[in-house]
Formats: structure tokens, C-alpha cells, sequence
């Protein structure tokens, strides 16, 4: 069975000098502050050290008075999965997070359907357009407030 | 002597690209230098749409999305619900609905190398012989909910109807017949000189690359990777079967095509085991609510899809529909690799490639 990891395990597997990088710990994930020259070395380790080195999903959520950003990680070697959020776009225009895209390379086409769907820009993706629709449709209709 | 470089596109409507999948590749001479897959061409909104249906209404929609595996996509969602809504499915119930998705691999999987070997020349005949199989799957499932592909049959808690008496002699009479057809079959394709011409060694996947690239399922395993959810993460009864995993040594073509071929044959032994455990009672429990309203949180439950890790996203904030409904479709994560995986090869070896890949586009584009 794969095991979950709770809030407080993934903490404890997460390098100390990573822990400045967490806002807060919930029941069945963590969520990180969007510091982008963090993030990156963050992924690194979180794959190549504690060997987190599939991808299950980037997916994200507009919840109006902020987006989030949701990652599940799955370890093959260890059977483990965990949950990972980061929180966007307080002011709504121009919400960005980092590109993982780089690290990760299954995280490519889901920016950019993120992208293309809920207009979350993604720092450092090789082609950041969009996936599914067309180049001059107008706005991302995942949002909530996406009047057609 | 000088040559040019040439951009062409193939698709989106074309006989090979399984749909309309659209490439836009440039060669030079016969051989492809660059590949771009282009989507979108059957993108419905269904996550859109998703947010304004109640639960029960969405399982329609899970039908539509990789269409010739509807059972297990009905399976990911209701799994993902009941997680949700802490809904304790009926035993009963939750045995159909792993026949039922055992069915469907052995039908997804016919179709995938029916139309893998459509794509290397073999026009129609061994195809024709892997539909006629999927048809009598197909059939069996017109008794189990009344309809054949979009069979909308899994319900928070279970199913939605008991398969009748007739259905039992029927599913023995499918499961006795099945292997001769699957020899003939091997017989007749395996060994077959031109198919190891054409796929051996041709568009090679690297382990560690295909982790990287979060693709999953009958892929990845050809890939040598040991990674089956039914395995390592048993959902529903998965944990009381056993069935061996296939596993690819090289991750060219010809091993995506046999790990396809030695699951149907494992998808058998599950059925005929579930068989065995599977007893009278009640198939969805009474407690169950016409319109379930799940609790405010999220859930997320990958599983063994004939295409791979198959997962619904879902976001509750109370009410009677979701908040966010996400899928991680394994067709879209599978084609990350492509323009890797073609590069230096020839023309005819993309449509094998694609094919070998096995992509559905109801679920690329959702």
C-alpha cells in the first residue's frame, strides 16, 4: 500500500534548512511560501535525496481570493506519496509560481495546460503557451469568475 | 550533395493518429529531426463542466473522457468520491466493478495493439481479429449496465445494478474461449518477421527517463520499471488477487507490444479469481444518498488504468457538485516523450511509435 504521509511526516523528511521555506503544516499536506529562488533547490533535493522521482500531478485551484498550486510526489523506491500546495496570485493579476519543468520533465505539459486553463504564469518553463486552446482565445475558463 | 529541410504536418484527421492528433515534424530526407505534437482538437471542458453537475451526474462525463476504457475511468472517480465522502462501498459491489475493469483492460488493451499493428501495415486482418474479441467484452457489458462503451455503471457505494443470471454462463463462455484466441493471435503476430523487424530497438525509452517524464502504465513497465498501482497500491479488492506484473527489458515498441499482450492474459486470472470470492448481497449500500455531499477537504486516488496512473482531483467545498475537478490523464503525461522518443528515426517508425504509446485523444484533450 502506498503510504500517505501526513503534514507533520513530510516535515520530518524534509531537510532542516528547508523548514524557513513552509507556511504552515495540515493534516495531509504542507504548504510552502512562493519564494522562487528557494523553490528550486527545494525540488532538487526533494527528488534526487529523498528520491520523491515521480510526478504523479501539478494541478491548481482558484479559490478567488487566492490560487493554489498542487503537487502530489510519489517515491517508487519507497512507496511513499506526498502532498505538496503553494498559494498564488493574492491580487489575481499576473499569478506565477516556479517552473519545475526542469526537474521533473512530466511537469511540462501540465503548466502549460495550467496555463492555458487558469492563466498561471510558470517562471522558467522551456514553452510556456498554451496547450489546449487556441493562441488569441480570451482568458482561462477554469477561473471562477470566467464569464464567457 | 545539399538536401532541405522539410516541415510537414500530419493530422489532425488522419487515419493514424488514433483521433485528431495533430503533428507538425520537419525531416530531413526520411528522417525526422523535430516533432511537435499539437492538441486541443477534442477538448470538451469536461473539468468545466464537472463543476456544475452533481457527483452522481459526472460519472457521464468520466465515460467520454478515455472512451475505450470507460469502466476504469468510472472506477478512478467513484474511487476518488468515496474516499471524499468516506463512503464504505458494498463488497458485492466493488467485486463487479473490478470484473468490470478487468474486462475493460482486456478490451483497452485488444484495441491498442489491433490498431498498433493497423499502424505498421498489417491492414485490418489482425485487427479485425482483436475488435471481434472486444466485442463480445462489449457485449457483456450491454448485460452488465445496458450500455457498451459509455457504460456509466459505477455509483458512489458500488454499482447500479446487479449483472443478471444470464451474464455468468456468458463471462465463462469469454473466459474459456479467450486464450485460444489470445495464441492464435500470438501466434500469428509475435514471432512474426516483419513486426521484430519493425519494432525492435526502434524509439528505445530509458528507464530514468521515463520516471522523469511521469509516465506511467503499460509504458513505463516496459521499461523494466516494477510500477503497477494494482500492486503497490491495491485499491478495491486488488490486495485479495494475485497476477504476475510483465516487464519489458529493452522499452522499444516490440516490448510496449508484448507487456500489452501479457496483461490481458493476467486480466483473465484476476477475473477468474474474482469468480471464485465474489458472493451474494447487496451492491451499493442502502445509506448511500441520491445526491452525496461530501464534506469540505480534497481527495486524490491514482490507479491502474489500461493507460496508466489514472487520478481524480477533486475539491469539495460542501456542496452538491465540486469545487475543482482535476484529471490526471495518463494519454497526455504518455506523450511527453514523443518528440524524444522519434527523433533520428524514419517517417513510417512515427506512426508505430504513436501507436505503441497508445493514446486515447477523448482523454489528452478532456
Amino acid at each position: 500500500m502506498t503510504k500517505e504521509l501526513t503534514g507533520n511526516e513530510i516535515k520530518s523528511t524534509l531537510n532542516e534548512n528547508y523548514y524557513s521555506l513552509i507556511d504552515s503544516v495540515e493534516v495531509d499536506h504542507i504548504v510552502l511560501k512562493n519564494e522562487k529562488e528557494k523553490l528550486l533547490s527545494f525540488f532538487e533535493n526533494l527528488k534526487n535525496e529523498k528520491k520523491f522521482n515521480l510526478l504523479s500531478s501539478v494541478t491548481s485551484v482558484d479559490f478567488l481570493s487566492k490560487f493554489v498550486v498542487v503537487y502530489h510526489f510519489t517515491s517508487i523506491e519507497k512507496n511513499e506519496s506526498l502532498v505538496i500546495k503553494i498559494p498564488c496570485g493574492e491580487s489575481r493579476t499576473e499569478p506565477s509560481v516556479l517552473s519545475i519543468t526542469s526537474v521533473w520533465r512530466g511537469a511540462e505539459l501540465q503548466e502549460r495546460e495550467i496555463y492555458d486553463l487558469m492563466g498561471i504564469y510558470f517562471d522558467n518553463h522551456p514553452n510556456m503557451k498554451r496547450l489546449l486552446l487556441w493562441e488569441n482565445f480570451d482568458g482561462h475558463p477554469l477561473r471562477k469568475d470566467f464569464v464567457n | 550533395m545539399s538536401t532541405e529541410l522539410v516541415t510537414m504536418n500530419i493530422g489532425p484527421i488522419h487515419p493514424s493518429t488514433h483521433g485528431v492528433f495533430r503533428m507538425r515534424v520537419t525531416f530531413d530526407g526520411e528522417t525526422i529531426i523535430d516533432a511537435e505534437p499539437i492538441i486541443g482538437y477534442l477538448h470538451r471542458g469536461s473539468e468545466k463542466l464537472a463543476e456544475e453537475r452533481t457527483y452522481t451526474q459526472i460519472v457521464t462525463l468520466t465515460d467520454r473522457m478515455d472512451y475505450t476504457a470507460s469502466m476504469t475511468n468510472n472506477q478512478a472517480y467513484i474511487l476518488s468520491v468515496e474516499k471524499l465522502s468516506g463512503i464504505k462501498p458494498a463488497e458485492r459491489g466493488v467485486w463487479l466493478r473490478m470484473i468490470a475493469a478487468e474486462l475493460q483492460r482486456v478490451a483497452a488493451h485488444s484495441v491498442a495493439i489491433g490498431f498498433l499493428i493497423n499502424d505498421l501495415g498489417a491492414w485490418h486482418t489482425p485487427l479485425l481479429y482483436l475488435l471481434r474479441e472486444r466485442e463480445k467484452i462489449l457485449e457483456l457489458f450491454e448485460m452488465m449496465c445496458g450500455a457498451r462503451i459509455t457504460n456509466s455503471y459505477l455509483r458512489p457505494g458500488g454499482v447500479f445494478m446487479d449483472a443478471p443470471d444470464e451474464f455468468w454462463p456468458a463471462l465463462n463462455r469469454f473466459l474459456d474461449e479467450m486464450p485460444e484466441r489470445l495464441n492464435d493471435i500470438e501466434n500469428l503476430l509475435t514471432d512474426n518477421e516483419i513486426i521484430i523487424a519493425r519494432t525492435q530497438n526502434v524509439a528505445v525509452l530509458d528507464k530514468d527517463d521515463a520516471i522523469n517524464a511521469s509516465i506511467t502504465g503499460p509504458m513505463l513497465r516496459a521499461s523494466g520499471v516494477d510500477w503497477d498501482l494494482r500492486h503497490r497500491n491495491p485499491y478495491d479488492f486488488y490486495d485479495k488477487v494475485s497476477f504476475r506484473r510483465p516487464l519489458g527489458t529493452v522499452g522499444d515498441n516490440n516490448d510496449r507490444y508484448l507487456v500489452r499482450l501479457h496483461e490481458i492474459r493476467e486480466s483473465l486470472k484476476i477475473i477468474e479469481q474474482c469468480l471464485d470470492l465474489i458472493e451474494p448481497g447487496p451492491i451499493k449500500p442502502d445509506e448511500v444518498p441520491f445526491l452525496v455531499r461530501p464534506p469540505e477537504g480534497d481527495s486524490y486516488v491514482p490507479i491502474e488504468a489500461p493507460k496508466g496512473e489514472l487520478g481524480f482531483y477533486l475539491v469539495s467545498d460542501g456542496g452538491i457538485s465540486p469545487f475543482r475537478c482535476h484529471v490526471r490523464a495518463p494519454s497526455l503525461m504518455n506523450l511527453t516523450l514523443l518528440r524524444d522518443m522519434v527523433i533520428g528515426y524514419k517517417i513510417a517508425d512515427l506512426f508505430v511509435t504513436f501507436g505503441s504509446v497508445d493514446v486515447n485523444m477523448g482523454e489528452v484533450d478532456r
